[in-house]
């Protein structure tokens, strides 16, 4: 089933147009990455899916999955870094889109954060403070807030920047497991190329007035990907 | 000595600063928390200025200040909001353009129509100014400010933490990106009479930064400040009428001396978090 489709879709950034006529289909149970340049409008095109931006021409369409369903984990702020709340909070906080009317959260939202809180493994730190957390498992506690929002479909803005390597392997395991395992529909934006190809089966490439999108298979084909891989095609 | 405390709030104007300042000291640590987490510390300052303008003209115009204070600055607030959204001003500039402005005007105003106040207890509070009046009105807003602030709390901490995410998920971040505004230029302009315009904000800032040294959990810090800014008050009032010093600046520099020794506690127990 088609989950989102973006049909010749066109957007602007502060008046000028960030990409024109990109066209791509997500599916249950894809996991599809986003690639491409600084400016290229990864970004917004991610705003665009979630509504947080208006776009200019083209339609996304949503089935099955409402946009407010979407779990989102956002590029960290300077000002979260040293926030002052507990892993348990900032889980639950995740919750928030189910009850809009209830000012507080429901029984079922609790437990909702508590099983997510165990899939990212952080019962041991649930107590402790978000600030005091190291870059990994920061994370994985906004990896666990999204989930709490979604059960279809998470939508990742580069959610393995700043980490070390280790880390960073253990961060694509619990993202693909939850791909795998789960069944939940991943949109990722990355950098890393390489582990991306590892993850997805479906690419979006975006370059300033080209883009392409399909298979993993057959994105290893065209010439932007071996410009952008170097000569690591043939090691995976 | 307890009996001779009690004995100083059997004074009319002491018992009114007492009501007055607790319930502002209350909600001015409830909203300060978002609003230093936000990086919007600034923002309790520029409205204090306006509110020192709304004043001027209401007296010109012979009003009830907190009449025109409360609109103007609730409007300053929206203002703020929208001005260091456009990216065309950043927020800490729109803060001093319309604060300097503010003031600017305010002292304008008082020099053409010659009234007479007295500048000296706008700018750095006095607890005689209160009135009858000024203590109902002060109880109702700060009552709506706490009904508000519990009711949206968990919202309030989800859009503190991270707007994107919580746009993203449906909540509507610029409703309550106003309300925090809005609450925080009523608390202000109720608090502006005895603080004065130029302490005032530090009674939103300083509870919380003081928290922040030692809690490890957003209701913690919340909880603590509340504490703290009410102790605070509590006791520079009482200090102030004993060692006859001004009211604000003895709060103020309470509000140093707990934060300065937050800081030494937050180091030390910080090798144990």
């Amino acid at each position: 089933m088609k989950l989102i489709e973006c049909n010749d879709l066109c957007m602007k950034y502060e008046g000028i147009s960030a990409f024109e006529h990109v066209t791509f289909t997500v599916e249950e149970g894809d996991f599809l990455c986003i690639v491409g340049e600084n400016g290229s409008g990864k970004s917004t095109l991610i705003k665009g899916i979630l509504g947080l931006k208006q776009y200019s021409s083209g339609s996304i369409t949503f089935n099955g999955v409402k946009q407010r369903e979407i779990g989102y984990l956002p590029q960290q702020t300077a000002a979260q870094k040293d926030f002052p709340a507990t892993v348990g909070e900032v889980v639950l906080s995740g919750c928030l889109n189910r009850n809009t009317l209830n000012p507080f959260y429901t029984k079922e939202s609790r437990q909702r954060a508590d099983e997510m809180i165990k899939l990212m493994k952080l019962e041991n730190i649930i107590e402790k403070s978000y600030r005091g957390l190291s870059g990994g498992q920061q994370q994985r506690v906004l990896l666990a807030r999204a989930l709490c929002a979604t059960e279809k479909l998470l939508l990742l803005d580069e959610p393995v920047s700043g980490l070390d390597p280790v880390v960073t392997a253990e961060m694509y395991d619990a993202i693909r497991s939850l791909n795998r395992e789960k069944g939940v529909t991943v949109i990722m934006v990355s950098h890393d190329i390489h582990n991306a190809l590892h993850c997805c089966n479906k690419m979006l490439h975006m370059a300033q007035g080209k883009y392409f999108f399909g298979t993993k298979e057959e994105y290893k084909q065209i010439p932007e990907f071996k410009a952008m891989a170097g000569g690591c095609l043939n090691d995976k | 000595m307890i009996n001779e405390i009690i004995n100083i709030f059997s004074y009319s104007f002491m018992s009114r600063a007492l009501i007055v300042g607790v319930l502002v000291a209350l909600c001015a640590a409830l909203l300060g928390t978002s609003l230093v987490l936000k990086r919007y510390s600034m923002i309790g300052d520029g409205l204090s200025h306006v509110g020192y303008g709304a004043f001027a003209i209401a007296a010109a115009a012979n009003l009830t200040p907190l009449y025109v204070a409360i609109p103007t600055v609730i409007i300053a607030a929206f203002l703020l909001l929208r001005l260091s959204k456009s990216s065309k001003i950043n927020g800490d500039s729109a803060i001093a353009i319309l604060s300097s402005s503010a003031l600017a005007i305010g002292m304008i105003v008082l020099s053409v129509t010659k009234v007479s106040i007295d500048v000296n207890s706008y700018m750095f509070g006095s607890i005689l100014a209160l009135t009858d009046n000024d203590v109902i009105l002060s109880v109702i807003c700060t009552a709506i400010v706490c009904v508000m602030y519990l009711v949206f709390y968990h919202r309030i901490f989800a859009v503190t933490f991270d707007e994107s995410f919580s746009s993203a998920t449906g909540i509507r971040t610029g409703v309550y990106n106003t309300l925090i505004a809005v609450l925080t230029a009523i608390i202000i302009v109720v608090g502006m009479r005895l603080m004065g315009a130029l302490l005032i904000s530090s009674l939103m800032i300083f509870p919380s930064l003081t928290s922040m040294r030692f809690c490890r959990s957003f209701r913690g810090v919340t909880i603590c400040s509340v504490i703290v800014s009410v102790l605070c008050f509590t006791a520079g009032l009482i200090a102030s009428y004993y060692i006859d010093i001004p009211t604000g600046a003895g709060i103020v520099v309470l509000n140093l001396i707990c934060f300065l020794i937050a800081a030494v506690v937050g180091k030390i127990t910080k090798r144990n978090e």
